[in-house]
Order: structure tokens, then C-alpha cells, then sequence
């Protein structure tokens, strides 16, 4: 998590944290919350999925999968999705073969809900809507963040939100299971 | 890796288990209902084949494809080289439509080479004479790799046509690279005039050699490139060297027969022994585009850093 954000810096640097803004029991607090809007947008588990992004958003959906099972009850699939061969930044940041991408069940008519760690510049989400196209026809795609952190570059808004953070442009977000901080790069 | 890949010598281990590695990730792309990712949209990669190919100029045209590039087209025996055009005319004709990338086959070794010094575009060696297949052996460490798992202390016979063998050179360099112990095995007059620095052991006794084997290469016979004869007859060189259903009973159930294609059944390899489980060759072929697709990537889309940066991150 950490580790992505610090190599998605051009250049790249060490991160610093400086602010705690969540600790761990506010995460886990706002991932149940998420699961229950999760269920409320789609009237229950239905066809919902959930797809982790690469590598930060990963862990995060299996924790919304796992909470969304203890309150509904029933099985929800949970993929993972390495999107660096769609991105339009490609050359500026290592491919990764260990981020692995892995679509367990057909898309086709589910109702996709992608999960990251930090929202940006909202170009990783562009980079996974058309992955996604390449797996499927999903019959919607949904978004759930931990933190929204503002400064985007595209058209896209999260439907589900952790916390939303306003940050300046050089800061930097790291995502742990131990919670979430505010620091700098150098 | 400079920006060109010419020889398998020029990677080294390290750098050839990250290239199979990220190879997973571009085995991954063709699985989905649309293998294509736009990894290398607006890069042009140019054929320059001056010898015949099914598999690798197929492979390297749908490996370009998937990763969305565009594909120049150039067949030597209607071009211009008809009219005496000179190869390096040729290649800087072609480099002047602008390309990124060019992929060249020739029967002469060190053609590519030269190609690299003319242009600023990427070469990729797709087999030159004698010399190297360094791609050919990419596909086949993948490929034993994805079975066998790490390939350290691995035991691998080559059985054949070695000396008009470019694959058979590029194999001993990339097998003997990421650890395991290769052996040669062929009549005197099908190795090469002198094996000084290969990192290779030679037999002349197939039965007893495929008894601790665990990747059996079989090579075509080079009918073309034999100016004379170098064995009594086809038929006896099956019998000495061919693998028979016999034969392919001595290696443990485990092991790979593997060829690097196209395969003269009822020369160096029977028909039924061909079509066995433990015979890859169609894998080869499969993963042949994955491997590519990864080679291309690397040369063309992301830097020639990521393979230092992932290293470095892994």
C-alpha cells in the first residue's frame, strides 16, 4: 500500500507519515459502514462482486467481502486487478508480475464493485473500467474507496467513501490495516 | 538488456527469471474474452524475415497484436530486395516509415547485430544462421519452468542437429544460466567443430543418457542447411538418435520432451511420441506468445529500467 504510493511518485521517494487520520478500529468502523451501504444501493448481496485493485485495494475488498457476508449471510466473489497494462502513464512505474489479476467468476450481468485503497487523480479507475471491458459486460461498475483525497484529472466520483480527506497535490495517503496516515515524500 | 535483445548472453539469470516472470502476467492477458491490453498502442513493430517461419513470425504477430501494436508487414520474396536492394538499404528504408521495434530473421549469423548499429528502432534477433534464437529460448525456460518448477539442478539433453542449431546455442546459454546442467547428445559430425566454453557435457549414448533426464530437447534435422552429407541416412540416425516410443519409456514420467518445431515425425521424433502428455511442443507454441508479448513490452513500453526496478522491488 505504502509501497505503491511511494512508487507511483515521480520521483520516488520514502514515505513520511505525519498525521494520523485513522487508526485501525476508524477503519474497520468505515469498512462496515461501506458494507452496509454496499447493501443498501444494491437491495442486498443479489449479483454484487467485489474486485480489489491492485495492490492497495486488494486487501480492502476481502475485509468489505468478509463484512458483507456476516451481515447478509450467502457467499460474495472477490477478484483482484493488476491494471498497469491499461494505464496511460505506462513506462513511468515498474509492472509488477507478482500483482496478480484474478477474475473468479464470469462478469457478465454482475454488478461490480471496484475497491481501491486512496482515490486520486482518478486515473487508475479510468485504467480499470477498461481492464474490466476486457474480462466482461458487467451490467454496473460501483466504486468504494478508503480515502478521497480529491485532485482528480478525470471525470469519476466514488460511491462509497471511508473518509474524505483534503490533501494538498505533494502530499501523500498511505492505507495499512493498522489505519491511515497523512505524510510527505523526500 | 540494452534496447536491443540479440543474444540470450546479454540477460543473464537474473534478468531471464524476471522476463519469465513478468511472462505470467502476459499469459494472464490470454485468458480474457478480449486478449488485447493497450500496452503498446502507437508503437509500430516492422518483420524483416529473410528466411521461412510459421511459429515465431505467427507468435511475435500475435504477441504485437494483443499488446496493441501496430504490425509492419514485409515479405522479402516480393520486396525490393528482388531488385538487388542492399540489406542495409532495406532496413533504413523501412526504419525511415518510422519504427519502433524490428524483428529480424537471417541466414547469416550476426545480422541483427548489424541491423542494431544502423538504426535508432529496437532489433529483436528472430534467429540468425547459426548463431541464436535468444526468444526460442525464452519460451522453452517458460516453458519448462511453468511445469517443473525452478529449473536449478535441472538435467537437460539436447539430442540432434546441434551444429546447424541456432535454438540448441540459445538453449545451452539459458538453461545452463538459471542452473541446470545440460548434455549434448549427437553423432561427431552433427556437433560443432569445437565446443570450447560451453558449458555443456556430451554423450554419444542416448539410451543412457535419457535414463537421468529430465528435459528431453529433440532438434530438427536441418536437411537445408547440410551441404553434405553428414550422416549415413536418415534412417539410421532415427535409429541411433530418433526417440521411438521405446525410448521415450526410459525417461521418468516427469520429464518434458520438448521441440522447438517444425518437427520431422519419423526422423528425431515418432508420431505417438509427439502427441504424449509429457510432450510440450504445443505449449511451447502457446506460451511462445506470452514470452514475446513480455519481450516487446520490455524493449518497447516500459523502459528498459523495469527489469532493474523490479528486481530491485522484488
Amino acid at each position: 500500500m505504502a509501497d505503491r504510493e511511494r512508487r507511483m511518485a515521480v520521483p520516488a521517494g520514502v514515505f513520511r507519515a505525519r498525521t494520523r487520520v485513522m487508526d485501525a478500529a476508524d477503519v474497520s468502523r468505515a469498512i462496515r459502514r461501506m458494507a452496509h451501504e454496499i447493501l443498501e444501493r444494491n437491495h442486498g448481496l443479489g449479483s454484487v462482486m467485489l474486485i480489489g485493485l491492485q495492490t492497495g485495494g486488494v486487501h480492502l475488498a476481502h475485509s468489505i467481502g468478509t463484512d458483507l457476508e456476516a451481515i447478509e449471510g450467502g457467499r460474495v466473489p472477490v477478484g483482484s486487478l493488476d491494471v498497469a497494462l491499461h494505464r496511460d502513464d505506462i513506462g513511468l512505474r515498474p509492472v509488477l508480475p507478482q500483482a496478480v489479476t484474478d477474475i473468479p467468476v464470469d462478469l457478465d450481468d454482475r454488478v461490480v464493485v471496484l475497491v481501491d485503497d486512496v482515490l486520486f487523480t482518478g486515473r487508475t479507475v479510468r485504467a480499470a473500467l477498461d481492464a474490466l471491458h476486457t474480462w466482461g459486460r458487467p451490467r454496473a461498475v460501483q466504486l468504494a474507496v478508503m480515502v478521497d483525497r480529491g485532485h482528480r484529472e478525470l471525470p469519476i466520483r466514488p460511491d462509497f467513501v471511508g473518509k474524505n480527506l483534503p490533501t494538498r497535490k505533494d502530499e501523500m495517503v498511505d492505507v495499512g490495516p493498522d489505519g491511515v496516515d497523512l505524510g510527505d515524500v523526500s | 538488456m540494452s534496447r536491443h535483445l540479440l543474444s540470450i548472453s546479454d540477460l543473464g539469470a537474473d534478468r531471464i527469471e524476471a522476463i519469465l516472470d513478468l511472462s505470467e502476467k502476459f499469459a494472464e492477458v490470454g485468458q480474457r474474452k478480449i486478449p488485447r491490453v493497450p500496452a503498446l498502442r502507437g508503437k509500430t513493430v516492422a518483420w524483416l524475415f529473410y528466411e521461412d517461419s510459421t511459429r515465431t513470425r505467427l507468435s511475435f504477430e500475435t504477441a504485437a497484436k494483443r499488446l496493441s501494436a501496430d504490425t509492419m508487414n514485409f515479405s522479402v520474396s516480393t520486396s525490393s530486395v528482388n531488385k538487388g536492394e542492399s540489406l542495409r538499404d532495406t532496413v533504413e528504408t523501412i526504419d525511415a516509415m518510422g519504427i519502433d521495434a524490428i524483428v529480424v530473421r537471417h541466414g547469416c549469423a550476426g545480422v541483427p547485430h548489424q541491423v542494431g548499429g544502423w538504426i535508432d528502432a529496437s532489433v529483436i534477433n528472430a534467429g540468425d544462421g547459426w548463431h541464436e534464437h535468444p526468444t526460442q529460448a525464452l519460451l522453452d525456460l517458460y516453458t519448462a519452468r511453468t511445469r517443473l518448477g525452478d529449473l536449478a539442478g535441472k538435467k537437460v539433453t539436447i539430442v540432434g542437429d546441434i551444429r546447424h542449431s541456432r535454438v540448441a546455442r540459445s538453449n545451452v546459454l539459458g538453461f545452463s544460466a538459471v542452473g541446470a546442467s545440460v548434455t549434448l547428445v549427437a553423432p561427431g559430425p552433427l556437433l560443432p567443430p569445437s565446443l570450447e566454453g560451453w558449458p555443456v557435457s556430451v554423450s554419444h549414448d542416448l539410451d543412457a543418457t535419457l535414463a537421468d533426464t529430465d528435459i528431453c530437447y529433440l532438434l530438427r534435422m536441418q536437411q537445408e542447411r547440410q551441404k553434405r552429407a553428414l550422416v549415413p541416412s536418415l534412417r539410421e540416425f532415427r535409429a541411433t538418435y530418433g526417440i521411438d516410443a521405446r525410448r521415450a519409456d526410459l525417461l521418468g514420467d516427469d520429464a518434458l520432451i520438448m521441440h522447438p518445431g517444425p518437427m520431422n515425425r519419423g526422423v528425431e521424433i515418432d508420431g505417438d511420441v509427439a502427441d504424449r502428455p509429457n510432450a510440450v511442443i504445443t505449449e511451447q507454441v502457446a506460451n511462445g506468445v506470452a514470452v514475446r508479448m513480455a519481450v516487446l513490452f520490455l524493449l518497447l513500453g516500459s523502459g528498459l529500467d523495469q527489469l532493474d526496478d523490479q528486481m530491485a522491488a522484488a
